[in-house]
């Protein structure tokens, strides 16, 4: 379970491939994950994450290759590598009808907590997901973000090595989603790992120590955020809006000024070490841009210059 | 941070039963009355008014009165009943609407274990209503033999023999677009003439072998054989052999359409 740094691996996936009939949803990919440790998977919808996420939680088998969490063979182990995880699935998959306490107390059950610990141990939670005041309404009548906390209270219930969070913050307003960030960054700072998936690249910049970016079943890249952006990116990026249908023909005009040029329908992206440097020069050659911005490079530059497409579409 | 999972080996899906459970238990409430208040109904009804012109045009039904002699048959329908109903549309609901299985499959339990937990809940549920239809039944005087004490045990057998392959069923489609046909054209008519309400030599000599391929049929003659202690051990034997196989079949194929749904 040691590493060679010493450091203890909770995960560790070599050439991990799962099919579904002939569609090959992950084609081989290779991750560790260390104790303490906040791994994200970034990529499109469609890339092979959550298909990855259910593997690493021990519920869907692996097609070929080694998967190892916690040193155990979850073809093997599975229960009791499950015992010692935590899930938050994408959707999530709550008793409407229920009170919030009890889909907590209830899902304890599971885990084969005693009813004493589990009394206790959901009040903890509760306060934790900050929903103490709401432990008795029914979870039909909450908002997304309390349902989203309450998951993950829920998933917290058997106090997990391993937390295991499936696109947390999609379909959250921006409120909900950095109360949720910082629930996150408490866990984290208590010692639990957390894996996450997503498709936001600001998500995966504020919580992942650590990142992979998958695109079609594969990895394409691995480090921490600023490493990526420092390697596959220039310091700033350079946003140009001309009127429609003008932007196909830019590449060429602009190409001379920046390192590298990216064209999206929307808009056109100049990878530059200054921002404001590029704009003036733009500007010098007489090329009048309807609007400009410049901004910090970011994962979802990497991302496009690794396939070529945009995260979001 | 350490995890409990202290009793991992042993019986993981009495915990699936123990949450099916507390789930009834807050919403139970309503369910109860009307489970007290419509057998009376149905057997004052049906028994005590239709078995009235049935006595008065016909005379005696197989050697009982109508009322004694449809009493028992309402131990078998109402736990076919209790069968289907908690295995279509919630089974369906729980692998994909609101997807309690998915959250339920992410924990130790493996999907046997929530199947076993489920059909082992339902199981529960048609003994408690058997135990009190029983004393309902006998209370009208359709319970005369002592084999009567195992009519919890035959309503159990018959709610399996249903919930077990509708449950796998559930589990395996992508909609309930079947299920409304299911009822039309199969549990409506299995309900009118498994031999419900008359004997089965009501029926013209080429169709009671027809009637005999209807798996409530076997559930009704069960019953009524234990209530009367009446029929040979043999025919009885058969009647558990064909409800048995049904639950049995059934919960090897939810074995498979649940894994498939769950893990795969």
């Amino acid at each position: 379970m040691t590493a060679q740094g010493g450091r203890d691996i909770v995960a560790e996936a070599r050439g991990l491939v799962k099919r579904f009939g002939a569609f090959e949803a992950v084609r081989g990919v290779d991750f560790t994950i260390a104790r303490g440790e906040s791994f994200g998977f970034l990529g499109p919808n469609g890339a092979g994450k959550t298909s990855t996420m259910r593997m690493v939680s021990a519920v869907s088998q692996p097609s070929a290759g080694s998967l190892s969490i916690f040193g155990l063979d979850p073809r093997v182990h599975g229960p009791e590598i499950r015992g010692r995880i935590g899930v938050v699935p994408q959707d999530d998959s709550l008793e409407l009808e229920l009170s919030v306490r009890l889909n907590i107390e209830m899902y304890g059950r599971y885990f084969d907590l005693p009813r004493r610990v589990l009394r206790e141990r959901t009040d903890e939670l509760l306060d934790f997901a900050r929903l103490t005041e709401r432990a008795d309404s029914k979870v039909d009548d909450l908002s997304g973000g309390m349902k989203r906390r309450l998951t993950i209270a829920r998933a917290l219930v058997n106090r997990p090595e391993m937390l295991i969070l499936d696109e947390p913050t999609t379909g959250l307003d921006p409120q909900a989603r950095h109360l949720l960030w910082e629930r996150l960054y408490r866990l984290k700072r208590e010692g639990v790992t957390l894996i996450i998936t997503t498709h936001y690249m600001d998500e995966a910049e504020q919580l992942c120590d650590r990142l992979v970016v998958m695109d079609n079943g594969t990895i394409v890249a691995e480090g921490a955020p600023r490493e990526l952006i420092e390697h596959h990116s220039s310091r700033e990026v350079l946003e140009l809006r001309f009127g429609t249908d003008a932007h196909a023909a830019m590449h060429d005009v602009l190409a001379p000024h920046a390192e590298r040029v990216e064209v999206l329908p929307d808009r056109v992206l100049l990878y530059v070490e200054d921002g404001d440097d590029a704009l003036r020069t733009v500007h010098a050659a007489g090329i009048t841009p309807l609007s400009a911005l410049v901004r910090r490079s970011s994962l979802e530059d990497v991302f496009l210059r690794l396939t070529g497409r945009t995260l979001v579409d | 941070m350490t995890a409990i999972e202290p009793r991992l080996g042993w019986a993981r899906w009495r915990r699936s039963w123990w949450y099916h459970a507390v789930f009834y238990a807050q919403t139970w409430r309503g369910s109860v009355a009307s489970s007290v208040l419509f057998p009376v109904f149905y057997l004052a009804s049906l028994g005590v008014g239709v078995g009235h012109l049935v006595a008065r045009h016909h005379g005696l039904v197989e050697g009982q009165t109508y009322l004694h002699y449809i009493a028992p048959s309402l131990l078998a329908t109402t736990t076919f009943q209790l069968g289907e109903s908690e295995s279509l549309w919630p089974v369906l609901a729980s692998v994909k609407w609101i997807r309690v299985y998915h959250a339920a499959a992410a924990t130790p339990l493996e999907p046997h274990d929530i199947l076993y937990g489920k059909l082992s809940w339902v199981v529960t549920r048609s003994l408690a209503i058997g135990v009190v239809y029983s004393a309902i039944i006998a209370a009208f005087g359709g319970v005369q033999s002592w084999w009567g004490l195992t009519l919890p045990l035959i309503g159990a057998l018959i709610t399996l023999a249903f919930a077990a392959p509708l449950t796998a069923y559930a589990a395996w489609v992508e909609s309930d677009a079947s299920f409304v046909m299911i009822y039309r054209f199969a549990f409506v008519p299995m309900f009118l003439f498994s031999a419900t309400f008359y004997p089965i030599s009501a029926y013209p000599g080429y169709l009671r072998p027809i009637v005999q391929l209807v798996p409530l049929y076997h559930g009704v003659a069960l019953v009524r054989a234990a209530a009367f202690g009446q029929g040979s051990l043999l025919a009885q034997l058969a009647h558990v052999a064909v409800l048995g196989t049904l639950a049995l079949a059934g919960i090897a194929w939810g074995r498979v359409t649940l894994r498939r749904r769950l893990v795969d």
